[in-house]
């Protein structure tokens, strides 16, 4: 009986096998197929958690080690830019599970549309972003290439003898703002060129509700992208929002 | 089983309930809460209940698999080892004493 059990569940594989191109040989059907895709993105977006873990944890350190400096390095970035690009990013996850929602239920030319707001919102988000890099660059807060941090910008109630060494130790908080930043950036430009892909692919009609890996695994990664970002804005833009000059 | 679809208005829900959350973490770091560690678990907590929101229903972890669970949870107990086991370090240093 039992042999006969096991032929009858090859029987079934080979039948979805015939029945749709979209099924790998190795695997059984497409519910395990679209497991097995998404349990690799995930492993891969772990290892992805420990590589800017690795940058969160040094934030956590040297925030514990210098509290006044990393508050008044804060206070000098422009939280309203950050705000503004959460806004951005939260949007741009957005329009990326929509872009998913309508490759599910096989709307080819609002996938498109929804892949294509994505990528704009992205490139707006980087664009914000080389306007604060800039902004940084004018106010030699670039650290390394002649930092220098303005007396006026050191609290008053700060003492002299105490203000050199605050000074030495902001430029810790902008190394570690430009280390987490320039990596979220980084991913930011590899999301767009990938978006930029799946968008032509969407509208060549390739993904349909049967096959859309590729939209739902990207949209994994992106949504992952927003997540660090969720945690960078408060960690840098918010600490020194309410300092006292 | 086939593929689990989130309807458009979760989508909306959720992001509605995202954009909410940005406001009020602006909204409280503007305002001294008293001290600076009770604004950082404000923040944090808001920043936490954001990210949860964004894996459960807009990267499907809610409608996933135990495994795909199992996995997810692991990456953050890792994330919380790695951080743990390095502030134990940090923070006791200090607390060592033996004359000298």
């Amino acid at each position: 009986m039992a042999h006969a059990e096991t032929l009858d569940v090859h029987d079934h594989a080979a039948a979805e096998h015939h029945a749709t191109p979209n099924l790998a040989h190795h695997f059984d059907n497409l519910e395990q197929q679209r497991e097995a895709g998404s349990l690799g993105m995930w492993l891969f977006l772990v290892t992805e958690i420990m590589f800017f873990g690795a940058l969160f944890t040094g934030y956590i350190i040297y925030r514990t080690k210098f509290a006044e400096a990393f508050a008044i390095g804060s206070h000098g970035l422009n939280w309203k830019f950050g705000a503004f690009n959460t806004v951005v990013l939260i949007v741009s996850s957005l329009t990326m599970a929509l872009a998913v929602f309508f490759a599910q239920t096989g709307v080819r030319q609002m996938q498109v549309i929804m892949l294509v707001v994505t990528m704009v919102l992205g490139l707006t988000f980087l664009g914000v972003k080389a306007v604060e890099y800039h902004e940084k660059y004018t106010h030699h807060h670039i650290p390394g290439f002649g930092f220098d941090w303005a007396d006026d910008e050191i609290p008053r109630s700060v003492p002299q003898e105490k203000r050199a060494a605050l000074e030495y130790n902001i430029q810790m908080f902008y190394w570690i703002y430009f280390a987490m930043t320039g990596l979220h950036a980084l991913h930011m430009i590899i999301g767009i060129g990938g978006l930029a892909l799946i968008a032509y692919f969407a509208h060549r009609g390739r993904y349909t509700p049967e096959y859309h890996a590729p939209v739902e695994l990207f949209g994994l990664y992106w949504h992952f992208v927003d997540i660090v970002w969720i945690f960078l804005f408060p960690l840098l833009y918010l600490l020194g929002a309410n300092l006292k000059m | 089983m086939s593929e689990h679809i989130v309807s458009k208005k979760m989508y909306y829900a959720i992001f509605g309930a995202l954009m909410v959350l940005t406001a009020i973490t602006v909204f409280a770091a503007n305002i001294d809460l008293g001290s600076e560690k009770l604004n950082t678990i404000v923040a944090l907590a808001i920043a936490v209940t954001k990210a949860m929101l964004v894996i459960l229903f807009f990267m499907h972890v809610r409608y996933s698999s135990r495994l795909t669970w199992v996995v997810v949870a692991g990456g953050f107990l890792w994330l919380f080892i790695m951080v743990a086991l390095t502030m134990s370090d940090y923070l006791s240093r200090g607390m060592l004493t033996y004359p000298r």
